[in-house]
């Protein structure tokens, strides 16, 4: 095995060489069950003195089904956690969202956002999980006693055609 | 010009596919593809190489097309 990238001598400043990762350490689309610990690991950061997880997790209903269009939806969740983590200041952002069926009590979809303080982890957790949900490509169907039935949603927005300032 | 657009959720069930062709103008935007595929403009969003694409976008011969009707990832169902 090398040196570590980040091992004595390899940056001059540790901090400044976390930095460098960019807030963004992990997104996913998976077929495999969500893993909350493995996620708070990769937003593990010296700056964060906050970290909160969100899990959105299937109620009511034996299973939901999801399917995503990956190849967008991959990058574009990517885009939503760049996105917040620069508007809310956050160190560390990761996101992961299940494909296929996800049974009663499992998570579809896990937020991990890691901030310097509370505040701004909360509301950045937030805001990533409410983008996620309006704009991803991703559907679901609820698995039901009555069947399989398609869950109405949200139309995303194209961007506007004219940047306005901020 | 003819385009291969993808298809999800309702509309790949109700055509039975995951893709259909479609035949339009050479200069045709994201609004004449749903019009050459009968759907009304709020029924979905076009996407042109994986970013939603505004009505008038151009869409071209080799660009990914798909149809993203609308989304509902998360767990929760939105509340009116």
């Amino acid at each position: 095995m090398s040196e570590a990238p980040d091992g004595p001598g390899a940056a001059p400043d540790g901090a400044a060489a976390a930095t460098d990762r960019g807030p963004v350490r992990h997104v996913a689309i998976t077929g495999d069950p969500l893993d909350a610990g493995a996620l708070l690991a990769c937003v593990s950061d010296p700056r964060a003195g906050a970290v909160v997880l969100f899990a959105g997790v299937t109620r009511e209903v034996a299973a939901l089904d999801y399917e995503a269009y990956v190849e967008m939806a991959e990058p574009y969740l990517a885009r939503i956690a760049a996105e917040e983590a620069a508007r809310h200041a956050l160190s560390a952002v990761a996101v992961a969202h299940r494909a296929g069926r996800v049974a009663l009590g499992e998570p579809s979809v896990l937020v991990a956002a890691a901030a310097p303080h509370r505040e701004a982890a909360f509301t950045g957790a937030r805001a990533i999980i409410d983008r996620v949900k309006a704009e991803a490509p991703i559907w679901k169907v609820e698995e039901g006693p009555a069947g399989r039935v398609r869950v109405g949603g949200m139309l995303p927005s194209p961007p506007r055609p004219s940047p306005t300032s901020p | 010009v003819r385009l291969s657009v993808r298809l999800f959720a309702g509309l790949r069930e109700r055509a039975g596919a995951e893709r259909v062709e479609v035949d339009v103008p050479e200069d045709a935007t994201a609004a004449d593809v749903l019009r050459a595929l009968d759907l009304p403009p709020r029924a979905c969003v076009v996407a042109v190489n994986r970013e939603y694409a505004g009505p008038n976008q151009r869409v071209r011969p080799g660009d990914e097309v798909a149809l993203v009707p609308p989304v509902s990832g998360g767990a929760a169902r939105w509340r009116a």
